[in-house]
């Protein structure tokens, strides 16, 4: 059974900062379709499709028949550990300071053998299940965990790398006036974070659930505007110093395409929100996060991201505020890069149309935010980068990566027509 | 249809002559051109030839980059007529040994030089281990960046439980070599090493301790391949080559290693010698850890498999013992000059069998095995060799 992780104290500030150190990040390009697969948190090894042999690590070819068709492909996470190793000293900066490090070979039910970082509850010669998470240097890893749950199993130090346990951490929601804002707070709270910061615009404006908010345990109300930068950077000179995982839940949706409106009025307040927000609280927030990376139990550890699906592939009925969200992704994409280095990971999760008042004509399936926030909480615990919320965003998710031309085409075509 | 088992040919009319050891330093500035040079130098001087002699070339080192052998001619003023780049580590002495062995046998060069070093700066081992292959990189390095160590421990960790090998059994291979190494000047480690010491000593990446790993150091290492009738001439002291095996990727579907190649060519290996394991009087094995030194002597026919420990157990592996082995100290002892590590046995065991081998000589050397081992591309060795080589007693040049 792991240690839980006790609260960490409060910070001495006459100490220097750990500054960010990574696991090693090269990979092949064959080997990033397995990094790709692991922020979803999909366990996947490279299959022929020609003899049907799983392979690994990633190759160019099948290594039984030389066919070139080798395809990522789900398989089973269970396996036995055969042999296993303390590692007590590295060359490596990251895992120097983090020895001893427990490493070991599992041999897949699946039939191939692969070296993966080893939970320690894992016994001796145990059963294992396999993880894929993407590590502090933002590459795919695979992690043997104990077959069965245990207690405190999330704490373990090996695993809490790969991970963003809210627990004991401290979370910015920017948006609390939101019932997307409300439900997270809820859920952070629930989940063992030291304090949810809740950004409020205009605190004086009163809005539907803000005493039942207010009630939540370890919530602080914070005045924080995105359409403004001034709060934005007030709010990140106050708490920026001790955010760890900041959720934007400031989202600005409206029905409409291009020519059904008459001006720019309307799309400006869009990008305003979405875009220039997410901007301003990057600007703000972003270095302070970035510098903290590695700083101890409640170390800043995520960024999450809450994007419409269709920031992947225009919805000409909510056609403006898809391109203000396919501007947000890209910047998103941007902010991935700056944030590289630091241990931080950026979150993208991709919902369908919530369960609120400017979907309300929609038919469903649509996201209630009970749903969007415990997979956002799901997401954090777990150490996922890009999730899919809800059967609308899984399915487009799904088109999108199979054929990005054929799903513009049905999203783009005239009903009945 | 053809006959695809076509017998092999032996090695008539070539020898293998002149070992030099450049003695090995733990850190120098010096690239590894200059280790690589000063070999040469010590090789062409020790047989009283010209540079221009020399028609055949081969050279093994990590730390030669942006070069390889092509650069190297022109650096050193050689203009051989075959050459050779022989990335391969610990197996790196028993091949370029065959190479350019049957380079001479077929007359396209008539003395080879064959050459290895490499350097040692201070950060030149990590900057290694980082980029020291694809799948190393995508699927071991990122797990710990233990390096070899990490990669053997876990080797270790599974023969141990399969075979029933304890610690003192591989401990008693490297005190054995360490007694050997106090009688060679030239090894890095001297100092007495008790089996208590191998046993406390610090843990690296459990179940592998302190003295189980090779140091890191920089050195050179280099013999000739040359024709018996111009070794005559030149009044060199010469080794028969009886036979030799290489095999690379051995056995990929065995979840772990725990056999090498070796095992898939040792009938071939000693058919081809004429000659039986109890004959041989000394054995060169590649000892980056000692587990693999034991794996060699199952995988080559000294034991069977399994029967590694016992056979430890059983046997007195110094010098003067019962089964003499890695005579020089190896490299637990010497030190592990990056490619030359590959060179060290072959080197030691061509010193042995011209009586040349000083401090360090088994009594009447006739016979010896030198096996290689080289290549952690991600999980396991991937090149193995072996030679059985032996004294040209007779004068017969060949």
């Amino acid at each position: 059974m792991t240690d839980p992780i006790r609260k960490p104290g409060r910070k001495n500030p006459q100490i220097r900062t750990v500054q960010p150190t990574l696991p090693p990040a090269f990979r092949s390009r064959k080997a990033l379709g397995f990094t790709v697969a692991a922020a979803e948190g999909r366990f996947c090894l490279q299959r022929c499709d020609d003899c049907g042999k799983l392979t690994y690590p990633a190759r160019e070819a099948c290594p039984a028949c030389l066919s070139m068709n080798l395809h990522w492909q789900d398989v089973d996470p269970a396996g036995q550990l055969i042999a296993e190793t303390t590692i007590r000293t590295s060359t490596n900066s990251y895992f120097r300071e983090r020895m001893p490090w427990r490493s070991g070979t599992v041999m897949l039910d699946a039939g191939v053998s692969v070296l993966a970082h080893i939970h320690g509850d894992v016994a001796p010669q145990g059963r294992v299940r396999m993880i894929a998470r993407t590590d502090k240097s933002g590459k795919g890893v695979m992690m043997a965990l104990p077959e069965e749950d245990v207690e405190n199993m999330a704490d373990d130090k090996q695993l809490r790398e790969l991970t963003c346990d809210p627990k004991h951490r401290r979370v910015l929601i920017t948006d609390g006036r939101t019932e997307v804002g409300q439900a997270l707070a809820k859920a952070m709270s629930g989940a063992g974070a030291g304090i949810v910061f809740v950004g409020l615009a205009e605190q004086w404006r009163g809005f539907a659930g803000q005493a039942a908010l207010e009630a939540i345990a370890n919530v602080e109300i914070v005045p924080l505007d995105v359409t403004n930068t001034t709060s934005v950077q007030e709010c990140a000179g106050e708490i920026g110093g001790k955010v760890d995982i900041l959720i934007n839940t400031a989202q600005h949706t409206r029905p409409g395409g291009i020519m059904g409106r008459r001006d720019v009025v309307t799309s400006r307040d869009e990008m305003e929100v979405n875009y220039f927000g997410l901007m301003r609280l990057m600007q703000g927030f972003g270095p302070g996060m970035r510098a903290r990376g590695a700083d101890g139990v409640n170390s800043a550890c995520a960024w999450v991201n809450l994007l419409s699906v269709y920031a992947l592939s225009n919805k000409p009925d909510f056609g403006s505020t898809s391109a203000s969200q396919a501007a947000a992704l890209s910047l998103a994409q941007c902010f991935r890069a700056e944030m590289a280095g630091s241990g931080v990971k950026v979150v993208n999760a991709y919902h369908g149309p919530l369960e609120d008042e400017w979907h309300q004509p929609l038919p469903p399936p649509k996201v209630s935010p009970n749903r969007l926030a415990r997979e956002v909480r799901g997401a954090l615990q777990q150490g996922l980068e890009d999730i899919a919320i809800g059967e609308v965003a899984l399915d487009v998710r799904m088109r999108w990566k199979e054929d990005a031309g054929v799903l513009e085409k049905e999203l783009t075509q005239i009903e009945g027509m | 249809m053809a006959d695809w088992d076509i017998k092999r040919q032996g090695y008539d009319g070539v020898v293998a002559a002149v070992p030099i050891s450049i003695p090995y330093q733990r850190f120098t500035p010096d690239p590894a051109h200059w280790w690589l040079a000063r070999a040469l130098g010590d090789l062409v001087r020790g047989a009283g030839l010209r540079p221009s002699d020399i028609d055949g070339f081969t050279v093994s080192s990590f730390t030669l980059f942006p070069d390889t052998a092509v650069g190297l001619t022109q650096h050193l003023g050689l203009t051989p007529r075959w050459l050779d780049h022989i990335p391969m580590g610990g197996a790196s002495g028993v091949v370029a040994l065959r190479r350019a062995a049957r380079a001479v046998q077929a007359g396209d060069a008539s003395i080879v030089a064959c050459v290895a070093g490499d350097a040692s700066h201070v950060d030149s081992f990590r900057t290694m281990l980082s980029s020291f292959s694809r799948f190393a990189q995508d699927a071991s390095y990122p797990y710990g960046s233990g390096g070899p160590n990490a990669s053997f421990a876990l080797l270790t960790d599974h023969y141990m439980r399969k075979y029933g090998a304890t610690r003192a059994d591989f401990g008693k291979i490297a005190v054995a070599q360490r007694a050997n190494a106090r009688r060679y000047p030239s090894a890095l480690m001297q100092r007495e090493l008790s089996l208590q010491q191998y046993l406390d000593a610090r843990p690296i990446s459990d179940p592998i301790h302190l003295f189980d790993c090779v140091m890191p150091c920089a050195g050179a290492e280099a013999f000739l391949v040359m024709r018996a009738d111009i070794a005559a001439d030149l009044g060199l002291k010469t080794v028969n080559i009886l036979s030799t095996i290489e095999r690379h990727n051995a056995y990929p579907n065995d979840p772990i290693q725990d056999r090498g190649g070796w095992a898939m060519d040792k009938d071939e290996l000693w058919d081809m010698a004429g000659i039986v394991p109890e004959q041989v009087d000394f054995l060169q094995t590649y000892d980056d850890y000692p587990v693999i030194s034991m794996m060699q002597f199952e995988d080559l026919g000294f034991c069977a498999k399994g029967e590694g420990p016992a056979f430890v157990r059983e046997r007195d592996l110094e010098i003067t013992g019962s089964f003499p082995h890695n005579t020089s100290g190896g490299q637990l002892s010497v030190g592990q000059a990056g490619a030359a590590g590959g060179f060290l046995g072959l080197v030691e065991a061509l010193r042995q069998l011209t009586g040349t081998a000083d401090g360090t000589q088994v009594k009447d050397a006739s016979y010896g095995v030198v096996s290689g081992f080289g290549m952690i591309n991600y999980d396991r060795g991937v090149c193995s060799g072996a030679a059985v080589l032996a004294a040209n007693v007779t004068g017969d040049t060949g």
